[in-house]
């Protein structure tokens, strides 16, 4: 891991990846339009809001994925003192934090014509809901501090702690009598869902999958540029 | 056409979802964008107003030497 731990590195490999990465996720995001709005049914009981789903699920995997994405890189960079997880967890979490808006809205846009309201404190909505403001939580601390280094360090504890918070979301659904359904693709014995729905699922996970690697990466680039304005800064005030 | 765009009634509920999430995503890509662009022209901005360190950035020929005549000016 420490061959990319290089920023200069990191900056050649990137610029090889990002035009895959950015390529894969228009593709796949406009086949996953197209077969979540036009070429997939519409559910026997709940008419076309299912397409909803298409959004809403795709968009709540993402939230998940990249808090433990974001937790992970922490733990490297409180342990090794990596410098680029540092960067990578400052840099995900926008976009971690715009899925979980994503997904809490669209829920709601679903659950308002489908449960008969737009939000109940329900265990699985609460705990996505304390997921977001992990997000903004971590963002907001790590620019909070003058030096840097203090400001990632205090967010990577936060991330750490925070981590709980992953189980009690997934599992929620079993834990709790709740509203929100239980899991019915990841789940123990398959997915219990028809092939024509859940194409468009996985189309669309793997489109949001690329377009998060895609502004990661992006970011990342900012991120190192900025580091080095900053020492270019300093070693010029010092003469 | 106009029964698509409808979405058996809940055209509300399902365009919402779609518009909001490429809103939020389209955003945040442009954003990034934006700051990258911006961090790219300011350090081009900083190397070109102090001369560089190491000869070797000269003999990589056009490149570096327009920036350099920017930041000089």
């Amino acid at each position: 891991m420490h061959r990319f731990a290089n920023p200069a590195r990191f900056q050649r490999l990137s610029a090889v990846v990002l035009p895959w990465t950015a390529g894969a996720t228009v593709i796949l995001l406009i086949v996953g339009l197209y077969i979540s709005l036009i070429g997939s049914p519409r559910d026997y009981q709940q008419g076309d809001t299912v397409r909803i789903m298409y959004i809403h699920v795709p968009a709540a995997w993402m939230s998940l994925f990249v808090y433990v994405n974001m937790a992970i890189a922490a733990a490297c960079g409180l342990v090794w003192k990596h410098p680029l997880a540092d960067l990578f967890a400052k840099a995900a979490a926008p976009v971690g934090a715009g899925f979980t808006f994503i997904c809490l809205v669209t829920g709601s846009l679903w659950g308002a014509p489908m449960w008969g309201t737009w939000w109940v404190w329900d265990a699985r909505l609460t705990s996505v809901l304390i997921l977001f403001f992990l997000y903004l939580g971590y963002m907001a601390l790590v620019n909070a501090f003058d030096d840097p280094q203090r400001g990632t360090r205090a967010g990577n504890v936060l991330l750490l702690v925070g981590i709980v918070n992953v189980p009690i979301i997934k599992f929620s659904v079993d834990w709790w009598n709740t509203l929100h359904q239980p899991a019915s693709v990841i789940r123990m014995g398959g997915p219990s869902i028809d092939g024509s729905m859940l194409v468009p699922l996985l189309v669309m996970a793997l489109g949001f999958t690329t377009y998060f690697v895609t502004v990661v990466l992006l970011r990342l680039r900012a991120e190192i540029v900025q580091r080095k304005i900053q020492t270019m800064r300093l070693s010029e005030a010092q003469g | 056409m106009a029964e698509f765009f409808a979405m058996g009634g809940y055209a509300a509920y399902v365009w919402s979802s779609y518009a909001l999430a490429a809103l939020v995503m389209v955003g945040l890509l442009a954003a990034t964008l934006k700051a990258l662009r911006g961090a790219e022209t300011t350090l081009k901005a900083l190397e070109g107003s102090r001369p560089p360190r190491r000869r070797r950035q000269q003999r990589n020929g056009a490149a570096a030497s327009p920036a350099a005549e920017v930041g000089e000016g």
